[in-house]
Parts: C-alpha cells; structure tokens; sequence
C-alpha cells in the first residue's frame, strides 16, 4: 500500500522531525499525497506547529474524516486534512484510534473549524474529542442509538428489524 | 415560543425558532435565535433533517453504483459531485483520463456553477423581497438544464461524468446550442445587475450586514464565495487545479468588504468568468477523439466490442457483476464547487467496494461561521446572511 520515504521527506516532515524526534511514527507516500501518522498524545502539539510555524503554516483545516478498519486493531484512523493556503501546499496527519479507548484531544483550540468536523465524527463514528466546546449530536437526532458509520453497523439499521438478543441481520 | 432568562437575569431574551419550515432556510435548517428585541444575541444552527447516510450507503455500492448517490447530495451541483467522487477514484487507480473528456468535464462543472449562482441569485432576491428577479434566473437556468438534458438525457441528476471519463459521447449539434447560451448570458448577467447592484433597497438590505473578518473566515474553514468576498484568492482550480484548469484562463474574483454585497458581487463576477471558461473549453474540445479512458476490467468496453469479442463480453460481465478493486490506499481530492471547496475522501481496502467515502461538503462548513456572522444583527439580517453562505441542505446533511 505504501512506502516509507522518510529519505526524501518533505519539508513539514523536515520541520516537524527537527522539533521534536519522536513526533512521528510513519510517513506514508500515496498517488502524491504525503501523510503523517502522530502518536495520540501529541496530535495537538503538532497541530498546532502546523498553524504557527512560519514556514509551515497551515491556516486552514479543510476536513476531518474518520476510517474504522474493523475488525483490524487499531480500529480507527483519523484523518485531519490541512491546506496552507499561502503556501499552496498540503497534508495529511493521521491518528490511530483503538476500539477500547476511542479519545483523542480537540483540535478545535487550533483551528475552531475543528467544531463541526469533530462533531460529525462523533455522531456518526463514535470518537470523543477531550476539550470539545460542544460535543453534541450535529446529524442525527439527540435520542439516535449507536454510531452508523461504524463497520459493525449494519447498513439497514435496525429499526425495522426484530430487536432479538443475538439477531442481527447481516448487512449485504 | 417560550422566554428565558438570561444568566445575569436582569433583562428577559426572547428564543425564536426560525424554520425547519421556514422559506429562507433554503430547504429544512433550524436556527434558534436569542432575541433581544429584534437583535440576535445567539444563533445555534440546528441540523439535520435531510440526513440520508449517503457516505454510508456508499460503502455498500461498488465504486461505479456509489456515482448516483453523488448526484443527490447538492442537488444544484450534481455534476460538481460527479467530477470530485470520480477524481477521488481515479486517483485510487492511478488513471490518466483523456483531454477531450476532461475539457467536456470542465465545461460542465462550469454550466453547473451559472446554473447553481442563477438559483442562489434568484432564490436570495426573493428572500430580500424582489421577485422578478426570479423568475429572469429561472428562464435562463432553464436553458442551461436543457443543455444537461441533451448532453445526459437528465436535468438535474445527471450522472453524466463517470469512472474514467463520461457516460456519452457529446450530441450532434451540442455547439450550436451552447454557443447560443453563451451569447445570450453576458446580456442577461446585465439585466439582473441592472435590476440589483444599484437598487437601494438592495444595497440597503445587503451593505453592512454579515461581515467576518479575513482572518476568522479561514480559522472556520470558510472556502468559497464567502471566503473570496472577505479577500483571499482560494480557488481549488488556481491553487491545485484538476482535470486540466491550469490550461485556462479566468481571474478568480475578489473582494475585501466581506459583507453580504461582497459576496453577490463575487457570485455576479464568477458567473461572467464561467462563461469566459465555457466558451475555452468549447474551442478546445475536439470533434473527435475518446471520451473515456482505455482500461480493461475498469472501464467497461464499447458496446460494439462488447458484441464481437470474447475478452471485451467477459470484461463487461465483470465490471457490471462484481466491479473492480483498486490498489489498497486512501485518497483526498478538492474541487471548486459554487459553493466552496468540495472534497472527496475515498479510502480503499483492495475489495470492490470502497472502504469509506467521506464528502467534505461546502455548506456544513460554510454554516459553521452562521452564529458569527449573525449575532448582533437584526432578525431580518439572518435571512441574508444564510442566503449568502449559499447553502444546500441536501449538501450540509447528505
């Protein structure tokens, strides 16, 4: 699926190595979009390099997305998009998410963009955002049970289905 | 209706329910208004209504069948969808798409865009109380459907651009009609201009009202009209231009007052250069040539191939049966749409159906700066205001 270019990294995998050693785990190279796999706990820290540092500057979080790769461990992948709009450049970092402890902290301190986006996910996936001003329901209604776009969430729902211990019917 | 009390309690503010129902909220939004009097002190945006998990049905499609769910999403910009959700893909193959249907592509998106600003036009002059204009934007985005209907045989849902290139070759007799849209609209952006720019009322309902600051419109992830309106040039087709942009020539229009006159001014503007686009594109597009690309077991074979040769029938079979699976990967794509940045995130698992679609919609973000640009206002501004953000609920709920 991918390669390791940390050889010939680009200039933000440069920045973000000279500013701390450990802040990444893997660099990942795809049909030319580079991204950044972080630990967890510095998500925030990086995030907010990006939109500070001179020569980074990334102003503009243009989406956050999330992938379950269930029933892989660890099972979510979060995706924060970012452009840079002097710079006309752009990036991905990534967070891995396990399925027993799916936490990560806001972005939204950042880039108050995050607001919605996070709330998206949250509704649909299921992550909490440590931090989040208003973690609330955006899409679906305040009493919806269950995450739908998790993996394990058939497509049909399960609203007309018997609601049977152990029955579930399977999504085609 | 109901009162509450604010938390100092020494002055009584009024919630105000605006819509789902309501006409200017563009279809089912919810807004709840603190009121003081006629002033908005709060505005929390309520969602959701038109809510139909298309990101999830996705992943139970295969990466040809998702195409039409696109098109339901903003259902002004249908064949915007197309093109980002069919980048998305090509870019997970790895496919290079011939330049005569890219130019196609470029020239349909760029109708789409006069089409989707002729209803926002005519839809938002309504809303501040001049109705003719309507009617004038209506008669003209007629045509521009008529155009769709003959390049696709739909209106509005079109489906038109497809995995690898389009879904039909371009009609016999497709420049004739184009070429008379293109010679009529200058004269009509005119006509609107003329029955609004000056007009005081207009200018009275719009100068003023709903600014937000350069700087607060990027940290919010505005894109778009609103962000081009507040003076910074982000254009997906200037900054990372796709299927061939970087081969025409338009200015990308700006403004610095950033209120809700700037942004009908930009709107008025790009429409002018969409037609400047339109008309590139048209010189450019070859009577001749392919418009789809070559590549077996992705694309599905020409129906005459598929009659007479064996490989080509077992091809077809299987591109319609089981689909086909790209390399493991994810993507992300942006496309300029008449709303904004439309992204496309399409992540692959190496099996026929993608592992996650995910649209990074314009209008949900764009709604976001909704309580900054109102608050403070009057009741009557907040219908400008989500008038001049250009949302599409069916965009901001997919």
């Amino acid at each position: 699926m991918t390669e390791n270019t940390s050889q010939n990294a680009n200039v933000v995998v440069e920045h973000l190595r000279a500013w701390n050693p450990n802040a990444i785990e893997e660099v990942m190279e795809f049909r030319g979009e580079t991204t950044i796999v972080l630990p967890r706990k510095i998500l925030r820290g990086v995030a907010e390099r990006c939109r500070e540092d001179a020569a980074l500057r990334f102003d503009l979080l243009t989406d956050a997305t999330c992938v379950d790769r269930y029933p892989h461990e660890p099972r979510y992948e979060l995706n924060y998009h970012l452009v840079s709009i002097p710079r006309k450049d752009k990036i991905r970092l990534k967070v891995r998410l396990s399925g027993a402890d799916p936490v990560v902290d806001t972005l939204c301190p950042v880039w108050p963009g995050a607001n919605w986006l996070e709330r998206e996910i949250f509704d649909l996936m299921g992550i909490r955002f440590t931090g989040h001003p208003d973690l609330r329901r955006v899409l679906l209604p305040d009493d919806f049970e269950g995450h739908p776009l998790r993996k394990d969430y058939p497509v049909e729902g399960y609203r007309d289905v018997p609601m049977v211990p152990g029955f579930r019917k399977s999504s085609v | 209706m109901t009162t509450v009390e604010t938390a100092a309690g020494a002055t009584k503010t009024m919630v105000l329910n605006m819509g789902p129902q309501h006409p200017s909220t563009h279809g089912v939004l919810r807004v709840l208004l603190e009121l003081d009097g006629e002033t908005v002190v709060s505005a929390i945006p309520d969602l959701g209504y038109l809510h139909t998990g298309i990101e999830k049905s996705c992943e139970d499609k295969t990466y040809s069948q998702a195409i039409t769910l696109t098109d339901r999403m903003d259902y002004l910009n249908p064949l915007g969808n197309n093109l980002v959700y069919c980048l998305a893909v090509e870019k997970l193959l790895g496919l290079e798409i011939p330049k005569r249907a890219q130019y196609v592509r470029v020239m349909m998106v760029e109708l789409q865009r006069i089409s989707s600003h002729l209803v926002w036009l005519g839809t938002h002059a309504i809303d501040m109380g001049a109705m003719s204009v309507f009617l004038y934007c209506f008669r003209e985005r007629e045509e521009i459907l008529k155009i769709f209907e003959l390049f696709a045989g739909q209106r509005m849902m079109t489906s038109y651009i497809r995995i690898g290139g389009l879904a039909l070759e371009p009609p016999a007799g497709w420049r004739a009609v184009v070429d008379r849209l293109l010679k009529m609209m200058p004269s009509r952006i005119d006509e609107y201009e003329s029955l609004l720019t000056g007009n005081r009322i207009w200018m009275g309902r719009l100068k003023g009202v709903g600014y937000i600051s350069p700087e607060d419109a990027v940290a919010l992830s505005m894109t778009g009209p609103t962000l081009r309106a507040a003076g910074i040039p982000y254009d997906n087709r200037k900054v990372f231009p796709y299927s061939s942009y970087d081969e025409f020539e338009f200015d990308v229009p700006t403004r610095t007052e950033s209120d809700c006159f700037a942004r009908y001014l930009v709107r008025v503007l790009e429409m002018r250069e969409s037609l400047k686009i339109v008309r590139q594109a048209m010189n450019k597009i070859t009577e001749d040539g392919p418009f789809k690309a070559e590549a077996p077991g992705i694309i599905p074979p020409a129906r005459e191939k598929m009659k007479t040769e064996m490989e080509a029938l077992i091809y077809h079979f299987k591109i319609f049966t089981e689909g086909f699976s790209p390399a493991p990967g994810e993507v992300f794509v942006t496309v300029e749409s008449p709303r904004g940045e439309l992204g496309c995130f399409v992540a692959s698992d190496g099996s026929p159906k993608p592992l996650r679609v995910h649209f990074r919609s314009p209008s949900y973000i764009n709604l976001q700066a909704l309580p900054k640009l109102t608050t403070g206002q009057l009741i009557s501004d907040v219908v400008a205001c989500i008038g001049t953000i250009d949302i599409v609920l069916g965009d901001v709920d997919r």
